[in-house]
Order: C-alpha cells, then structure tokens, then sequence
C-alpha cells in the first residue's frame, strides 16, 4: 500500500474530523466519541504505514506538494506537506502510540462526565501533533506547533475544578509560548533573509543548498552567521516545548492532566516535538559547521542545554514523591538526552532514542495510570506499596519500561538508542563535557527508577488505597501489554550491528568503530545505579508511608532542595513573575492616575476657566445692570406713594389745578 | 460596486424609519434596524462579488456639492475600504442582534445606531477629504448619546471624554486638512488632488501636515497615549456600542490615517515613522500589561482593544506592501474579534449577572451556568491572542513579516506583545468564567439563580462573527486580494516608497 | 351794565360748571359723582354752543358738530362709568367712592 504526498494531509485531517464530531456530541454520546476517535486514528495509522512504504522507496527523497496560502505583496506564502522517513516513521509512532493511548483512555476516563470533551480534545492534538511531522513549510509547524500547544492547555487544565490544574495549564502555555516567541522571529528572519519558509521547494527551500550557503555567509550581530542566529531562534522554541532548560519548570506541573494525557502529550509526542523541530531543521543547525572559524556553533548551545537538561532531570527525579513527577522528570532528562545528541551532530541518535522513548515513556505512564486508577487516585509512592501482587501485568509491564528507561543491556531499546547517544558524544570533538553528564545521567536514571519500582511495588501495601487495589480491565491492560512489547523490540532497529533505523533516516550515515569499550562502560553504569538503588530502598523496604526516606535522613537539606526541584519555580516566580507583576501594576497606575490624571487636570483646568468666567460675568458685567434696575425700581416705589386710591383727592387736584389755570390767565391776562 | 452608496442611504434611511417604528413598540424598531443593517451588509457583499480589483479608487459618485470651495460629493472604493464597508456590514448585524434586549426608547437606540452606521459607511466611502471629514463628525456624535443614555457605570463622564478626545482629534486632523487645502490653493479636497499638489509642498510643511492629520485620526485608532478614552468608552458604553467602538469606529482613525495621512503626505511619513512605531509597540506592550490586572471585565477587553490597534499602527508605521496589507486585516480581524469579546462581556454575561467585576464572577460557576458563554469567550479569547485558524493570526503574521522588512527591533518587541496578550487572555478565561470548581459551590445555588438562557438573536450573532473570523483565518486570500491591489496604486506606492528608512 | 348774550351765556355755564363741580367733590356714591362731571360737560357744550353762535363765523356748523361729538363721547363715558360702577358694587356691595382705592401703586 502506499500513499502519495499529495494525500499526506489526509493523516491529520482524519483526526480532526474526529474532534469536530467529538465536539458536536452531546455528552451522553460517549461511544460516537470515542468511536470515532479511536476509528481516525486507526485509519490515520494504516495510512500512515501506508506514507511510510512510500518513503522507504527512495530513503534519499524529500516528497514535496506545495501550494500557495495567500498573496502578500510580491511575494506569496506558502504552505506544503512533506514525506521523507523521518516524517513517516514520527507519524507511524505518533498514530500507533496514539491509538493505544486512546483505547487506555476509554478505560480510564470512563467515569468522566465530560468524557466527549475530553476525546474531543485528544482528537485535535492529534490532529495538530501530525500536522507538525508532516509540515513543510516552518510557518505550517508553526501553526501546528501552537494548536498542539493550545490542546496541550485545554487538556492539562481538563480538570480545572482544580486549581492546581488550572494553574498549571496557563503556566504550561506561558511558558511554552516564552519559547514560541524565539520560534516566531526566527521564523520572520527566516522568511525575511530567505524570502521563503518552505523546507524544500525544489532548490528553492530554506534547507537546501543555495538558501543555506546565503545564510552562512551573512553576519550579523556579534559575527554571528545569519544561519547559527536564526537556528538559535528556532531552539529557544525547540527548548520551551521540550521541556528544556531553563525552560522545563513547566512539563512536571503539567501532570495535573489526566494519566492519559501526561502519556501522550507529556511524554511521548509533543514534548519530542521540539526534538523533531531541530532534526527537521538540521541541515540549516549545522550550517555553521562550516565555518571553523565561528565564534559559536548553533549546535553547541544545543548539546550545552541538552547536557544540563539531562543531568538536571535525572538529579531532581531522585527526590520526588510523586509517581508522575517521577516520570515528568525523567522525561526532562530523556528529552536533554535527544536534545545532546543532536547537539554533538547525531541527529539519527536523538530521532532513535525519541522513538524508543515514546513507547516506553508512553508505557510507564500508562502503567503509572493503572496504578493510580487501581489505587484510587493515589499518586504518593510513599503511601503505594506491595503493588506486585494484585497489579500482576501493570507490574510486569512497568518493569519493562522501567528496565528499557534505565537502559538495562541488550533486551531493552532504550539501552540501544542511549548507546547511540553517548557514541555519538563520545566522539564529539568540541567537549567531552557533554559524555560525562549522559554518564552521570545513565547512574541517576537507574537509580531513581529502581527507588520508584521498590518504594511502589515492593514490601507492604501502606495506605487503604494500596491495599484494595484491583487489576485494571483488559482495555487497559492490552495496550500496556502491546507497548512493553514494542519497548523490547524497536530497539533491534537500530542496533550497532545491525543499523537500519540509522540507514533509513540518513542514507549517509556510517557507523564508527570503536563501540565495545563505551558499551561495557555503559552496562557497568547501570548495573552501578541499580544496584545502589536496590540498596538503598530494595533490601530494607519502606515499613510506613511517613518513614523519612533514607537519602533524607543522611543529607537533608540536598533532598530537601531537590525535593523543591532545586528552587526554579521560586526563582521564577521572585524575577519574571514579579517583574511582570509590577510592570502591569506600574501600568495600571500609570494609566489610571498619570494619564488619566491629566485629562482630569485639562477638564479641571476646563471648568475653573468656567467658573472664573462665570464669577465675572455674574459679579461685573451682570452688576452694573442689576444695579441700575434696582434704583429705577426704588424710585418707582417711592413716587407710587402719591398714588393714594381716593379719587376724591385726585378730583380735588384736578379742581384746584383748574382754578390756579383760571387765576393765571385772569392775572397773566395783561400780557 | 455601483450599489455601495446605497450602504450609507440605507442607513440614514433606517435611522428615520426605526425612530418612527420605535414610537409604536420596540419590537418593530429592533426588526427594522435588523433589516436595514442585513441589507447594508447584503449590499456590501453583492458590491465584493463586482468588485474587480485594481489599484486606485474606482470613482462610484461625483457631484459638484459646494462649487466656491471646489468640494465634491465623491465616493470611490478600492480593496481597503471594500475590507472595511464589509465588516462594517457584520459588525452592524451583529451588534443589533446582540441588542435585542434593548426596550427603554428602542426607536431611539436604533435610530442613533443606524446613524452611526451610515456616517461610518460614509468615511469608508469617500474620496474627498472633506466628505470624510463631515461623515467622521457625523459617526461621533451619535456615540457620545449612545453612551450618555444607555451606557452604564460612569457613563456622563466616559461619553464627555470619548466626544471631546474624538473632537480635538477630529479639530486637529481638520487644521492639517485645511492647511494642505490651503497650500493646495484652495481648489480641491479630492484626495487625489490633495496629494498631487502635495509634491510640491515643502519638507517642513509635509512634516506639520503629517503630524496634525495622522495623529488627529490615530487618537480615534487609540493609539498610546491618546488611548484613554478607549477602555473607559468601552466599559461605560451598551453592548451595541462598545461592540461598534471597538469594531468600526477605532478602524475610522486608523482607516483615515491609511487613506489620508499616509499617502498625501510621504514625506512627512519618513519623518515621523520610528515616532508611530515606537507609539504603537508602548500601546502593544502597556495595554498589554495593564490589561493584566483590570478588575473590570470589560476594562481588560477595553485594553486588549488598545493592544491589538497597536499592531495596526505598527503595520501602517512600518509602511512596506506587506505590513500595511496586514494592518489592514487586523482592522478587520480586530472588528470581528473585539466585537465577539464585548458580546460576551457586556449583553452575555453582564446583562444577566449584573456585574463586570471579575472578583464576583469568580464566585459564580459560570461555565456551568452559561456554558455557551464560555465556549464563545474561549473562541473568542483564543482568536484574540492569535490562535492559528482565527483572522488574528494571518494578521499579526503578515504584520510582523512586513516589519521585520524594515526593522527587526520593532518585530522583536511587537511579538513579545503576542505573548502579554496570551497571558492577559488566559486569565480573563480562567478568572471568569473557570472561577469556581464545581465542588466549591452547591448544586442548590446553580438552580437558585437561573440565568435567563442564551436567546436565539445572541447565538445567531455569535455564529454570523465567529464564521467570520475563522473563514479568513482560514482563507485570508478573501480579503487580502482585494487589499494588495490597493495597494499598488501610485499614491499608496509614493508613501509605501518614501516610507521605508 | 348791561351784559351781552354770550356773557350771560357764560356766566350761567361757568354756575352750571360750578354746581357740577361741587356735587362731583361732594358726594360720596360713585353715581352722583358721575352726574357731577355729567353737569361739568354739559357745561362745555354751552360754551362751545354760545361761542358759536356769537362768534365771529356762525354761518358754519361747527359748533353743533363739537357738541355732538361731545355727547357722544359723554354717553360712552356715562355707558363705561355706570359698568365699572356696577362692577365695583358687585365687588364690595356698595358705590362708595372712598373705598373704591384699591387699585393704587
């Protein structure tokens, strides 16, 4: 079977139909729900297989089908899908994890009342998380990469009854989008220096040859290639989803979600999304390693944060309490991994490991959610305990992740791809200070991963809830069975001997001798850390849940700062938080009584201009003139008083007038 | 296209005919103003679907109106004010649906919106600066009663200042205006007239010019720091207007500073450009930021306002084909998101809670309560921080491509203001409407106060905005075809040319 | 002495006037008092009549016509006072003329 380019869009598309049906729903339709989740993805994944036949027919290709988005001026945006095996063998991983994980999750939520909310929600990542492995153009990642952010929000904050959760889901989206911001100017750069953001577009994409050769040989800022600066840009967005630091405070809150939920998005796929991001971008990361004479390589900074990262995770993970903090933490520290091997130039390694740890990550949370499911939302492995014994498969099969985690030899995949890892920085030859930390990472992961298996599973049960715990139901079991399976086996892809995994993603690539002392090494590591582990919590098994832990009561205050993941969230909260607190208030303030005051000092000013006006108009101008009537109507008063009412008088008057008149003209008669 | 005119007729028609229905009963008033505003809008569609586009105005009517002063009664269209009638059209037929509540002097309420309505279709139409400038004045005087009657809280005060920011804007921008009149030889306001003889103007007179006339309008746009009449307008104001202020009436200021300043004056635009991007990144970020602690529903969609007009200022600063293509569809997608938003907050929630303060909100399950409100807030708020598949994103986008083009320094912190506006959003989600668990408040209280439900005209403007706001998110070409061309014309070219650094 | 005719006519208007005079300033009630200043105009028409007829041109009627008019304007004058004199009885129930002062400043 195969499945041309031109179709790829199908693989997302289908899950996407899937949420809007999810979404249309009502909420008693829980089997319409999941149904047609689960119907998409398994059709999303034959399809996928399907895209993979079609890669592997020429490993070498780039399969392009580009078509324009809109119209911007001159220039047009474009948009693409692309099929080559790293695409295939993602969305292979991403559809068959997916599907388990989504046939789990019917087991697991099925009590939820808002059961087709949360399918829904499943469905749209998916939908995104495929839309980013088969983008290409960075502008279509680009929007994947922020709805799988988005459906990453809404299913860490699903429960956001809690506050916990609801807190979470904003912290996760913040702080991914910290990243994202480096991710959006890279990609504006890009576009800008490039006039481009396809991948490949027949000589014309950004990672092929004449687009990369420009970009090498411009400087720009502190005589940095354009090309180191932009992939900078692109890992600061790599780092925010991948849980890098100093990025990653915000992948263990994250475990608020649901089981499921932490399974897929927080561990298996859209946390590798940054890993992917970079081994898709890789020819435009190690551009710069042309130039010897650069003042830094892009993909220096990678190994640094991937070194601190892995060591970091594995550090804080030895102290935590909590079964998935445990495992968000180890995620941390298996994604610094990739993040290193991309870093020291093995980006075959880092998709490798990426693959094996989707599945047995996937497993361990799954089989960490059956835990929390048989033990009625218990997640304290102090308060666990004695598990092995009803929990017989979830116990199994856990021991298998936890094994293929650790890297136990030979069987287990994540031994294989690790291998590859420390290969690849062993023969780095910048720094060997990167293969050092994977080696200290190597002894820490065993040993908190066997902590985690003794303080669960062993001695007796401590609390009611460990006690009367149950088997999970076969839809939750099967699939837990399926991937520890897959967690054994795909490690054999990749395999120094017989390297075919290598071989698809990078027809180039050549193996280099020398592995057998490094393995040896490796396997005495790990025997190291889980034999220390065994000693310390296997042989004398926690009695009570409130026993302190025997590292605390040696060191207390070291356990006590990890226990605290060595302070990152305060710090953050004491510097951004608060500067970002007082930078809106200041704000506030400003607007409310600076800015605002001013327009009520100018209306102020307005109205006393009125009142004084006022005071004159009334008291000069209006005084005069009242003055005046006043007088007139005084006088009036005073002469209205001969107006007396007796006519008789007034006769009188006229009576006496005449005889004056009568005398006057008698005596005046002589003139 | 020949029909657009009718757009603003129609319009004044209506006022006059919903003031007579009013007097009989509401209902009538609220059925003739659905009309007139749908057949505005169903004119405006039916001009698109003529339109061809094309650069330059493409002269509808040209009358002689007062011969002494060679003013012409001149209307013209092109992609960009095509854009802006058609979302003019969606804002109107929303912003009625989401007043179908309105009973106290609903003749009057209506006769005022649908003037409102036709002075803004007016500015979008016409071609003479003067017959701007006269329907400018006749958009703002409907407002400032819209809001001192049926506004709420504080609204004497908010309707005083809007009107007195609006008019000494409208003052200056007219003091440029005349100047350049003058200059010009008193013989025309064509536009195209205008900026012929704007050539031959000197560089310091350009430079004054520019000034009066684009920050004259951009006080109307919002822009830092004339943008405190925005929030207080926005929260004082009914639903109808707040959702028609922050829809179409914003866009006037950065509309007439696209069609006006920019390309009359190129010179004075080279001079003052870093000047107009640095306003507009301050008004991105400090919006942005003071957004985040409002207590005041509706301040926080106020100030989100203010922030997204941020980036269309930048857009039309950065002055390149691309950046000014892309303000032009965040004036768009703003219209519709910004509508959407104070739907919400203002006839959804307000009307039925009788509070905007968010510290009571928090105590009401409202997700439960008004379970279509907060689905809508949520498509909203996510359109709003420029989620991919909503119009903000393309917009923003295109925006920040086209700045980068000419100062990446400005992209840099115009980008950070996405990532303030995520942060803003997400709280006004979580706070309102994802308050309380449902644990914490008993069923009892949930039936005790039973909200009445969601009517029939509020999901219908629901769907009219949010189908707008994905459709060009989806397929920005819709708009963007028309807007390039536009943009192609000499006179834009003059300024998009003189504009880049 | 011997007094011609208009003298004689003189003398005997300047006793009616005199009579009509003091009745007017005399009496109380408001009608007497209007036939006082009745007598007064009467009077005058002698006047005017006697002037007339032993004046320098009696062939014209002038003098006949001013008496005319005289008395026409006497029967208004008679016509409006007895109204207003009803009026004031209806107002205070009786013609007094001293306390009909109601209507001063």
């Amino acid at each position: 079977m195969n499945l041309s380019v031109q179709y790829l869009w199908l693989i997302p598309a289908l899950p996407l139909l899937a949420a809007g049906i999810g979404a249309l729903t009502p909420r008693s339709g829980k089997a319409i729900a999941a149904g047609a989740t689960i119907g998409a993805m398994g059709l999303a994944f034959v399809l996928s297989c399907g895209a993979l036949v079609t890669a592997l027919k020429d490993p070498a290709a780039h399969l392009v089908a580009n078509f324009t988005w809109f119209e911007l001026g001159h220039s047009a945006v474009r948009l693409g899908w692309l099929l080559d095996p790293l695409t295939a063998l993602m969305c292979v991983m991403v559809t068959f994890v997916g599907l388990l994980i989504f046939i789990f999750s019917t087991g697991y939520m099925h009590e939820d009342a808002n059961f087709t909310r949360f399918f829904c929600f499943l469905s749209l990542f998916a939908a995104a998380m495929l839309g980013i492995l088969i983008a290409n153009s960075l502008l279509l990642l680009f929007i994947s990469w922020e709805l799988v952010g988005l459906a990453s929000y809404l299913l860490i904050g699903f429960w956001f009854h809690k506050p916990a959760a609801a807190a979470a889901a904003k912290k996760a989206f913040i702080t991914t989008r910290i990243g994202d911001l480096g991710f959006l100017l890279g990609m504006l750069w890009l576009s800008d220096a490039t006039g481009s953001l396809l991948f490949y577009d027949a000589g014309k994409g950004v990672l092929e040859t004449s687009a990369l050769t420009a970009l090498v040989t411009q400087t720009t800022v502190g005589g940095l290639a354009v090309s180191t600066a932009i992939g900078l840009l692109l890992f600061c967005g790599a780092a925010g989803k991948s849980g890098q630091f100093p990025l990653h405070v915000w992948l263990p809150d994250a475990m608020e979600g649901p089981t499921p939920v932490s399974a897929l998005i927080h561990a298996a796929t859209m946390v590798a999304a940054g890993v992917f991001l970079i081994a898709r971008v890789y020819p435009l990361m190690s551009a710069d390693q042309a130039i010897a004479t650069a003042p830094l390589h892009a993909l220096s900074v990678v190994a640094a944060i991937g070194a601190i990262t892995a060591l970091l995770g594995a550090v804080i993970a030895v102290a935590q309490n909590d079964i998935k903090r445990i495992l968000a933490f180890s995620t941390v520290s298996q994604l610094g991994y990739m993040m290193l091997a991309l870093g020291v130039g093995s980006w075959v390694a880092a998709i490798f490991h990426l693959l094996t740890h989707a599945f047995f990550k996937a497993l361990l949370f799954l089989a960490a959610g059956s835990v929390i499911h048989a033990a009625h939302h218990e997640q304290d492995i102090r308060q666990l305990g004695g598990l092995k014994g009803p929990l017989k498969v979830t116990f199994a099969t856990f021991a298998i992740g936890m094994m293929a985690l650790a890297g136990v030899p030979f069987v287990f995949s994540g031994f294989w791809s690790k291998e590859a890892i420390l290969h690849a920085a062993h023969g780095w030859n910048v720094s060997h200070l990167p293969f050092y930390a994977g080696l200290v990472a190597v002894v820490l992961t065993a040993f908190y991963m066997t902590r985690l298996v003794a303080e669960a599973f062993f001695g007796q049960a401590r609390s009611p809830a460990s006690e009367h715990a149950h088997e999970s139901p076969a839809v939750m079991t099967v699939p837990l069975v399926l991937l520890a399976i897959c967690a054994v086996l795909l490690g054999f892809l990749g395999t120094p001997y017989w390297p075919w995994l290598q071989h698809t993603l990078d027809p180039k690539f050549h193996s280099e001798p020398g592995g057998g002392g490094l393995m040896v090494t490796s396997i005495v590591l790990v025997a190291l850390g889980i034999g220390s582990g065994w000693a310390v919590y296997g042989r004398r098994l926690r009695a009570k849940a409130s026993a302190p832990d025997p590292i605390e009561a040696k060191v207390p205050d070291l356990f006590a700062a990890l226990a605290a993941r060595l302070g990152f969230d305060e710090l953050y909260a004491a510097t951004v938080g608060r500067l970002n607190t007082f930078l809106a208030d200041a704000a506030d303030v400003f607007d409310r009584y600076i800015w605002d005051g001013a327009v009520r000092l100018l209306a102020g000013l307005g109205q006393f201009t009125g009142n004084v006006t006022r005071e004159t108009d009334e008291n000069l101008v209006n005084g005069g003139f009242d003055a005046t009537s006043e007088q007139l109507k005084s006088t009036a008063k005073t002469y209205s008083r001969a107006q007396t009412g007796d006519t008789h008088g007034y006769l009188m008057l006229v009576a006496l007038g005449f005889v004056l008149l009568v005398l006057a003209v008698m005596l005046g008669g002589t003139r | 296209m020949n029909a657009l005119p009718w757009t603003i007729y129609l319009s004044f028609a209506g006022s006059a005919l919903a003031l007579v229905a009013g007097a009989r009963s509401a209902a009538n008033a609220r059925w003739v103003a659905l009309l007139t505003a749908l057949a505005g809008g169903v004119v405006s569609l039916f001009a698109a679907r003529e339109f061809t586009p094309g650069p330059g105005l493409q002269t509808i009517v040209n009358l002689p109106w007062i011969r002494e002063l060679g003013i012409r009664y001149h209307l013209a269209a092109d992609g960009i004010s095509l854009t802006m009638v058609v979302l003019t059209g969606l804002a109107a037929t929303a912003g009625i649906l989401f007043s179908w509540n309105i009973k106290d002097r609903a003749g009057e309420f209506f006769a005022l919106y649908l003037a409102l309505i036709g002075g803004v279709y007016g500015v979008f139409l016409s071609a003479d600066a003067f017959v701007l400038f006269v329907f400018y004045e006749i958009a703002i005087v409907p407002k400032y009663f819209l809001i001192a009657i049926w506004g709420s809280k504080n609204r004497e005060y908010a309707a005083m200042k809007l009107v007195l920011y609006s008019f000494a804007g409208s003052a200056v921008m007219l003091g440029g205006l005349l100047w350049a009149y003058g200059a010009a030889g008193g013989r025309s306001f064509a536009l195209n007239d205008l900026a012929a003889a704007a050539v031959n103007f000197s560089r310091g007179d350009q430079i004054g010019m520019f000034a009066l006339v684009f920050f004259g309008f951009a006080v109307l746009a919002g822009m830092f720091p004339f943008h405190t009449w925005a929030p207080t307008g926005h929260a004082a104001a009914p639903t109808a207007a707040s959702m028609l202020l922050a829809g179409v009436v914003m866009k006037l200021g950065a509309y007439g500073c696209l069609r006006v300043a920019m390309p009359l004056f190129p010179v004075g635009l080279a001079f003052w450009q870093p000047a107009i991007a640095w306003l507009a990144i301050a008004g991105i970020l400090y919006a942005g930021l003071v957004a985040l602690v409002q207590d005041d529903f509706k301040f926080v969609i106020g100030y989100s306002s203010v922030s997204h007009m941020g980036f269309v200022l930048l857009g039309l600063a950065a002055a390149n084909s691309q950046s000014v293509a892309g303000a032009v569809l965040q004036m768009y997608s703003h219209g519709i998101i910004a509508g959407l938003l104070f739907a919400v907050v203002g006839r959804m929630v307000y009307e039925r809670t009788h509070t905007r303060r968010l510290v009571d909100l928090r105590a009401m399950p409202l997700h439960r309560l008004l379970p279509f409100a907060a689905l809508t807030f949520v498509i909203a708020g996510l359109a709003s921080m420029g989620m991919p598949g909503f119009s903000g994103f393309p917009a923003e986008l295109t925006i920040l491509i086209g700045t980068w083009k000419t100062s990446p320094l400005w992209a840099l912190f115009a980008a950070s203001g996405i990532l303030v506006a995520a942060a803003f959003t997400l709280r006004a989600i979580q706070v309102s409407f994802f308050g309380t668990t449902d644990k914490s408040v008993p069923a009892s209280a949930v039936d005790h106060r039973p909200f009445e439900p969601i009517t029939w005209a509020e999901k219908a403007g629901t769907v009219l905005l949010v189908a707008a706001t994905v459709y060009i998110g989806l397929k920005p070409d819709a708009l963007l075809n028309w807007i390039t061309p536009a943009l192609n014309s000499p006179l834009f070219q003059a300024a998009l040319k003189g504009g880049t650094p | 002495m011997s007094l011609s005719p208009l003298q004689l006519c003189l003398l005997f208007s300047s006793a009616l006037f005199c009579v009509g005079l003091i009745g007017a300033l005399s009496r109380s009630n408001t009608i007497l008092v209007l036939l006082g200043i009745e007598l007064m105009l009467n009077a005058a028409n002698i006047n005017f009549i006697a002037f007339w007829r032993f004046g320098p041109a009696p062939a014209a009627g002038t003098g006949v016509v001013f008496v005319l008019f005289s008395i026409a304007v006497a029967a208004a004058e008679a016509a409006v006072g007895l109204a207003l004199v009803i009026a004031v009885y209806r107002h205070q129930k009786n013609i007094r003329l001293q306390e009909a002062n109601r209507l001063k400043g």
